[in-house]
């Protein structure tokens, strides 16, 4: 392609979309579902349950230390699939691009794509591709939507929760917020640290495979680790607490915290995850997690209890103890 | 109006300094502390040093830091 | 730190009745909430929460005159994070934002600047807000900005200083203190030696604290032994970054570009000398002359207890709206909206909804 930019003729319909599919999105995903490039693919399904997830990526910038916006787009939504126990098999990918992007830019960001997906083993099925005016959206966003077999034996639902549980996070929180914050305008800090983004499929299969039951799964993305035992605990209306001392929270993310005002609790992962099993099988769940690269941090957090219904609670480390409370919208850097 | 948090100055130009908390590092300016030195340990509040720690200052905060857990002494 | 919470026990008991001791600063709030500390203290310790968030008791007015700003073509408005959501009479910064206007997140004063010298086509502002920590970075920005002569630099000046507030606090009736927790790194600027008119005139013990929680706890301690002694002093608790001087560079840096004048505290009324205003010498930075722009005094709603609640006169719990119509998420007095402010603790930590 002799262009640099996206034009509004490439959301038109016509040669130019041709074009745009043929020379850069078709030779990236091509498989057997996506071949007849029909409105919709074809895909065989078996008797049983599947999990239907979607997503919608809009993060700026696009490249961020440990990855970008198409990484982010394939691993955030296989990881959903993965929550509910669900192989992620098929991905469709929905991407509104804004006149004058760089086709460079593009063309980064969908050999990312694949390449997670390869990783991960999802086939890009079916996909749209809209252009709008320039100004009208930033750059680019992406869709995405997620389609996988269950596989687990028993039902992995937020309110399944039950008192005696015990919450296992998978490793170092606060990760891929602080490096994306490093790389906003306004803020400029400077940091080592990089993007957890990752697919959790792998090593959510090497626990699944160990028919061990499992009550719940979630992965912390907006909102943090506190969003999500937040949620749990409402839906399934159980009281969880956390020990502080256990939380596993890097040195650099600490510092990055502690300059800003963040409270890492509530900083997004896009590559940990949060598991809810009976307290007897827990000890064996995180020498599985351990096991693999994903899960080396694995520990037990805290537990589920029959109260306080629906809140969740923090043992902080002087052995005091706080309410932890859902985030109520943007980390905001303080000086107060 | 208390946020501020101790920092190394890794680096040094004029009033300018680059610290590093805990690996995080950023440009502050240092005009309002005497004489900032490479290895000081400043107080870093808005992107501005408002004071310089010596050695003895450092291993005072760092003492305490790592004697918070009242739990484990209360048992 | 157990025999530091003995200690504290030990000396409660000494004391015989309930001692309530002051704190002025919203880190300090926030320190207590989020450790837990208060549960390690004993019943007849109480730790009550000032007017310590520079947030909190900035006028509603300041915010309404914020938001005429950025509503003004090509001016940016650049504050810190803790104002972004407080609530103006009718808005806020955070909705005038989502409604198209130019409203920017900075870390630093220095980051204001840079925007500035960045887009020269646009009028920058900064919202100079807080204490006697923040003033003297303000005051350097101001500064620079003169020494470069940038033209499209200004700050809308709202910082306010501790001591006349401390003593207004003390002259009220209704408020009992029996000693002060003093501001870490406000005292790192000005010097420990400013709270000694409060032990001399008043005779309330002071200690200044620093924010871990062993340093508050520590701080408690020292206070109850000053009132088991009889004593009234200043004395440093965070002795590793605060000294009786204080930093005379940030204060002369301070009273080159500020002057005191009088300022309107949010709930306790306009104390004089409390306030920092821009010199004539440096009118071209100031916001308020630059836009003519008029702070007015503006409504509050009477059921609203933030005021109350800031002089340490009762708790969010007495107040009728916490919990109810006044929530983190839906804010009506900035006691809620800021992280720092008394009620956000409350109901962050201590969720006791009726």
């Amino acid at each position: 392609m002799k262009r640099d930019r996206i034009l509004l003729a490439h959301g038109g319909g016509g040669s130019l979309t041709r074009e745009l599919i043929t020379e850069i999105l078709e030779p990236e995903f091509e498989n057997p579902a996506l071949k007849p490039l029909d409105d919709s693919a074809i895909l065989a399904l078996h008797d049983g349950e599947f999990a239907f997830t979607t997503d919608s990526y809009v993060v700026k910038p696009f490249f961020f230390p440990g990855g970008d916006i198409g990484k982010l787009a394939v691993c955030g939504t296989v990881n959903d699939l993965a929550m509910q126990g669900a192989e992620p098999q098929w991905l469709s990918l929905g991407l509104i691009l804004e006149e004058g992007l760089a086709i460079s830019d593009l063309r980064k960001i969908v050999r990312s794509i694949h390449a997670a997906a390869e990783e991960v083993g999802v086939q890009i099925a079916t996909g749209d591709t809209k252009v709008v005016e320039r100004g009208k959206c930033e750059g680019l966003y992406i869709n995405t939507a997620g389609l996988g077999r269950v596989v687990a034996k028993n039902r992995l639902a937020s309110a399944n929760v039950k008192p005696g549980d015990a919450v296992i996070l998978s490793g170092y929180i606060g990760d891929h917020g602080v490096a994306v914050m490093s790389q906003r305008e306004g803020i400029s800090f400077a940091t080592s640290v990089v993007s957890d983004c990752a697919a959790l499929w792998p090593m959510v299969k090497t626990i699944l495979e160990t028919g061990m039951e499992i009550h719940a799964m979630r992965d912390p993305t907006r909102g943090g680790l506190a969003a999500a035992v937040c949620d749990i605990a409402a839906a399934s209306a159980v009281g969880i607490k956390l020990d502080e001392k256990a939380l596993p929270i890097s040195r650099e993310v600490r510092g990055a915290c502690d300059l800003l005002g963040l409270d890492p609790l509530t900083i997004a992962n896009e590559g940990k995850v949060l598991v809810f099993c009976p307290g007897e099988v827990a000890e064996r769940v995180v020498s599985v997690m351990s096991r693999h690269p994903l899960g080396q941090h694995a520990r037990i957090i805290g537990g589920a209890s029959a109260g306080p219904k629906g809140m969740a609670l923090l043992r902080t480390t002087i052995g005091g103890e706080r309410i932890i409370d859902m985030p109520t919208g943007e980390d905001l850097p303080r000086i107060c | 109006m208390c946020l501020a948090v101790p920092a190394l100055i890794v680096g040094l130009n004029g009033t300018t300094a680059t610290i590093s908390v805990d690996g995080v590092m950023r440009e502050v300016d240092v005009s309002l502390v005497d004489e900032a030195r490479l290895g000081d340990y400043v107080l870093v509040h808005a992107g501005f040093a408002i004071h310089k720690w010596d050695k003895s200052e450092v291993e005072q905060w760092e003492a305490i830091r790592a004697n918070t857990d009242l739990r484990e002494a209360l048992a | 730190m157990k025999t530091l919470v003995q200690s504290i026990r030990r000396l409660s008991e000494r004391v015989g009745h309930e001692v309530r001791f002051m704190e002025v600063c919203g880190t300090h709030t926030m320190v207590a909430f989020r450790t837990g500390l208060r549960q390690l203290l004993p019943p007849d310790v109480r730790l009550i929460s000032g007017p310590g968030c520079p947030v909190c008791v900035t006028d509603t007015g300041y915010i309404d005159a914020a938001i005429g700003l950025c509503r003004q073509p090509a001016v940016t408005v650049a504050t810190f994070g803790d104002l972004l959501r407080v609530p103006g009479s009718e808005s806020s910064l955070e909705r005038e934002r989502a409604a198209g206007a130019n409203v920017r997140i900075v870390y630093s004063p220095s980051d204001a600047l840079v925007l500035a010298r960045e887009c020269p086509t646009q009028r920058v502002v900064f919202l100079g807000v807080g204490f006697e920590t923040t003033a003297p970075t303000v005051a350097w920005a101001i500064f620079r900005a003169a020494r470069d002569g940038l033209k499209n630099f200004s700050v809308l000046c709202a910082h306010k200083t501790m001591p006349h507030a401390m003593e207004a606090l003390l002259k009220d009736q209704e408020v009992r203190i029996d000693g002060f927790i003093c501001p870490g790194h406000v005292s790192v600027v000005t010097g420990a030696g400013m709270y000694r008119f409060i032990c001399e005139r008043y005779r309330i013990p002071c200690v200044v604290s620093g924010f871990e929680a062993w340093d508050m706890l520590k701080s408690i301690s020292m206070l109850l032994a000053q009132v088991v002694e009889g004593r009234a002093e200043v004395e440093i608790e965070y002795s590793r970054s605060v000294t009786e001087m204080g930093n005379v560079a940030a204060r002369k840096l301070m009273a080159e570009v500020f002057e005191e004048c009088g300022a309107n505290w949010r709930g306790i009324g306009t104390i004089h000398g409390s306030g920092l205003e821009i010199r004539q010498k440096y009118a071209v930075y100031d916001a308020a002359r630059v836009y003519g722009v008029h702070v007015a005094e503006a409504h509050v709603n009477p059921a609203c207890r933030c005021g109350d609640v800031l002089r340490g006169t009762v708790t969010p719990l007495e107040c009728k709206l916490f919990g109810r119509t006044c929530t983190p998420i839906q804010p009506f007095g900035p006691c809620m909206v800021s992280s720092e402010g008394t009620c956000a603790a409350y109901y962050k930590y201590e969720k006791r909804a009726a």
